[in-house]
């Protein structure tokens, strides 16, 4: 099946090229990060953790995001969603090893990262997110590729891949419940110290996840003959939908709690993100641009209307993704050090390195989406649907 | 023989994971070369329960403390980093009111809001910078001392977002090439870059008898004891003086208490 | 075979590439390791003492796996003094006990691990032996 990828047009082909370019790029700035060390980045001993986990924490919610187009096909028969299951699948392939290897560029030292396993530490919530990520990926692969092997041959998917889907189901969660408890259990650090970050990042993955699948079956719809089916587009806008709705609905909450209990600690981390605090402020455009973006997206998303509306509803989609990326992948993590356990303020911005190789990440995890889409539109655009869009009849 | 493309991947694939893990596992299984039974502590080595130390802030003027910070960083190769950012700091000296900010007052007295307090790790009891470290490369010793293994540290810093007190550092570069000017300790190893490095309240001057540099270098300003002994100085100190301890309400038991006087 | 010029020219160019380091150093031959005990300290030592902690063979072949195990007991479990197969007490330590009499770093350690082209990032923290910095 893979050898699909390797057969293209000019346009495959210029984007594959492009990719390997900014992975050369994106390799080449890691090597001087990997000589000289983490310095070359913007982190400083205040703010220890920046892009690169932003990024992953980002991603991790990208990931599980697979499961909201898994489980209403799986669980509920919900036919609509039977051509587009692989894509999550997928796509969610593809975030996990951007995940883990934005895990890795941050490591201080890389080559020592077996000692995660070779000294496992069941109290570390880091441990168990390497253990459930690691599964994550192997289930998707095994799932994805199990599934669409079976559609090229235009017969129905083996019985033992059932208890897997199911298990992956369940595991989606876990992934980013994971990711969130390295934030939510840390006694020292306000921002993250809430009850409510698991949902929140539940809440932000199962919007912005869908609303980059979204985006991804419109662009093979329009460059290929795999066309995802009207009602799996507008059911996925419905699921982005609430769960933006509940996402902005959890952000709320955090400023409630934040500025109603008038508690120094819980409120200085959102005056730094929202305002600035004595002039200090790098973040605030940021952080502004991904509320307004956030208000557009619900504005474009919540009227049916508008919804139904293809061009309006990719528009929502792309602001939905950028809020979320900006939200969750850059001002929770370095919201969560400023200010510093001596209530001063240490500002964080990434250095140009830093941008080259989270963009070299990024690339990497294109390449592997490029090649796992080519894979599975070519497989699909064979088989025939039947009129009512559910059956897959393989061409004559 | 023939056999299609996929059935060749499988037994390739198969035959790669069973080799490397096979020798893996092999490598893993052998025995330690050295038996156990030969090694033994030092017979002066101090023996505690749970190591703490006592400031007494009324004796740290601005000479104790220079002094106490440049023997620490001294003994114990910290460079000194002109870059803030990337700076080291084992024991250092913090105003008042970013010491301790939850007792930030306006009516606080003048003396004691202008003042400066000495701060290090704290060797918590209940430390959730060891309930997060991924390979136990920070753990806790059985007298109390926070302990870091520099061979296993992986850099990934989660231990920095768990401390609530700020007392560690990150090499962010290689620190001998941050200050090549640096008066080295031959008898302590530095560190490389990308692992995190702070206090270990001297372990390796306890293992031979004699208390912490900075204890000895700070003329009674520090006191170091076994907290867990109610006969020992520290102890009698807390029992006569009022004291506190850094941010107590996040439950981490801290081991190092400041007093008044 | 189809394009088969094409594939020898690619085989012959691959031998080429991968076989660089065996032709490239025909005729030359590495000296063998020659590491000198002749140290100033190892020197002061009267004829009957100059011996390791272990025998010579057991160092040649274990030195890794001992220095690795005394690692983790000395930071790890808190020991620090180790009793040789001959009785004798040592503290572990690779910069305070080892390099006490091993003073020569380029001439000893180096010899073999340049020769083997291994390179134990010991150094990197450890403080080799004032002599022999750059």
């Amino acid at each position: 099946m893979l050898e699909a990828a390797i057969k293209g047009g000019k346009r495959y082909w210029t984007l594959i090229c492009c990719l390997l370019a900014l992975i050369g790029v994106g390799v080449a700035a890691y090597i001087y990060q990997f000589m000289v060390g983490l310095g070359v980045t913007g982190m400083s001993r205040d703010v220890s953790w920046g892009l690169y986990i932003g990024q992953f924490t980002f991603l991790v919610g990208v990931a599980a995001s697979g499961v909201m187009v898994v489980l209403p096909y799986y669980l509920h028969n919900h036919k609509a969603f039977g051509r587009i299951t692989v894509l999550g699948e997928f796509l969610a392939i593809a975030a996990v090893i951007m995940c883990m290897l934005f895990i890795f560029v941050d490591l201080g030292q890389p080559l020592r990262v077996l000692n995660v396993i070779l000294h496992p530490t069941p109290n570390s919530v880091m441990f168990y997110d390497m253990v459930v990520l690691s599964g994550y990926l192997f289930l998707n692969v095994l799932v994805g590729w199990t599934v669409l092997g079976a559609e090229r041959k235009g017969i129905a998917a083996p019985s033992w891949v059932k208890p897997f889907i199911i298990i992956s189901i369940a595991w989606a969660p876990s992934i980013h419940t994971v990711t969130a408890f390295l934030y939510a259990g840390i006694p020292g650090r306000h921002l993250w110290l809430t009850a409510i970050m698991a949902a929140r990042f539940l809440a932000s993955a199962f919007s912005g996840g869908p609303s980059l699948l979204l985006i991804l079956a419109l662009i093979l719809r329009k460059y290929t003959k795999f066309d995802p089916g009207q009602q799996a587009i507008q059911t996925l806008g419905k699921i982005i939908t609430y769960f933006m709705i509940t996402n902005v609905f959890f952000l709320g909450l955090e400023f409630f709690t934040a500025f109603y209990s008038q508690i120094p600690g819980h409120m200085h981390p959102l005056v730094y993100l929202y305002t600035g605090i004595d002039g200090q402020g790098k973040l605030v455009p940021v952080m502004w641009t991904s509320a307004i973006l956030g208000i557009v997206a619900l504005i474009l998303l919540v009227p049916p209307k508008f919804r139904r509306n293809e061009t309006l509803l990719t528009i929502a989609c792309v602001a939905t993704f950028l809020s979320l990326w900006i939200e969750k992948g850059f001002g929770l993590i370095v919201g969560g050090f400023v200010p510093n356990p001596f209530e001063t303020i240490t500002e964080y911005w990434p250095t140009l390195p830093e941008i080259l190789i989270a963009i070299g990440v990024w690339s990497i995890g294109f390449l592997v989406l490029t090649i796992l889409y080519k894979t599975a539109v070519t497989v699909k655009e064979e088989v025939v649907f039947d009129k009512y869009g559910q059956r897959q009849v393989k061409a004559e | 023989m023939s056999m299609d493309r996929r059935t060749f991947l499988k037994i390739a694939g198969i035959s790669t994971v069973l080799g490397v893990g096979g020798i893996s596992a092999g490598a893993g299984l052998s025995k330690n070369v050295v038996e156990a039974s030969s090694i033994t502590r030092n017979s002066e080595a101090l023996i505690g329960k749970r190591w703490g130390m006592v400031v007494d802030l009324s004796k740290f003027d601005d000479e104790t403390m220079k002094r106490v910070v440049e023997a620490c960083h001294r003994e114990h190769n910290v460079p000194s980093v002109d870059y803030e950012k990337h700076e080291i700091k084992w024991l250092w000296p913090e105003k008042f009111e970013h010491a301790f900010p939850e007792q930030e007052d306006e009516y606080l007295a003048e003396d004691i809001k202008h003042s400066y307090v000495p701060l290090l790790c704290n060797h918590c009891d209940n430390p959730p910078c060891v309930r997060v470290c991924p390979t136990q490369a920070t753990f806790k010793r059985e007298d109390g001392i926070v302990m870091m293994d520099m061979h296993r540290c992986i850099g990934c810093r989660f231990c920095m977002a768990a401390c609530p007190f700020g007392a560690r550092s990150f090499n962010y570069k290689d620190p001998r090439k941050l200050d090549p000017k640096l008066e080295k300790n031959p008898e302590f190893p530095t560190r490389m870059r990308g692992v995190v490095e702070k206090c270990t309240l001297c372990y390796e001057r306890l293992a031979k008898g004699l208390e912490p540099t900075c204890v000895k270098e700070s003329n009674g300003a520090l006191i170091f004891g076994d907290l867990d002994d109610p006969n020992s100085e520290v102890r009698k100190i807390l029992d006569e003086h009022y004291s506190i301890r850094r941010k107590p309400e996040l439950g981490t038991k801290p081991s190092v208490y400041y007093i008044f006087g | 075979m189809y394009d088969g010029w094409k594939i020898i020219l690619g085989v012959i160019i691959f031998i080429g590439l991968m076989a660089f380091p065996i032709y490239y150093g025909f005729g030359k031959a590495t000296p063998p390791p020659d590491p000198k005990v002749d140290t100033p300290e190892i020197m002061k030592l009267p004829e009957s003492e100059r011996k390791c902690i272990e025998p010579k063979d057991f160092m040649k072949t274990a030195h890794m796996k001992m220095l690795d195990d005394w690692r983790d007991w000395v930071v790890r479990d808190g020991m620090t003094v180790f009793i040789a197969s001959d009785g004798k007490q040592y503290t572990m330590s690779l910069q305070n006990t080892c390099m006490n009499c091993h003073s020569n770093k380029k001439e000893f350690c180096d010899e073999c691990h340049n020769y083997t082209a291994v390179s134990p990032y010991c150094w990197d923290c450890h403080i080799e032996p004032k002599e022999n910095e750059l």
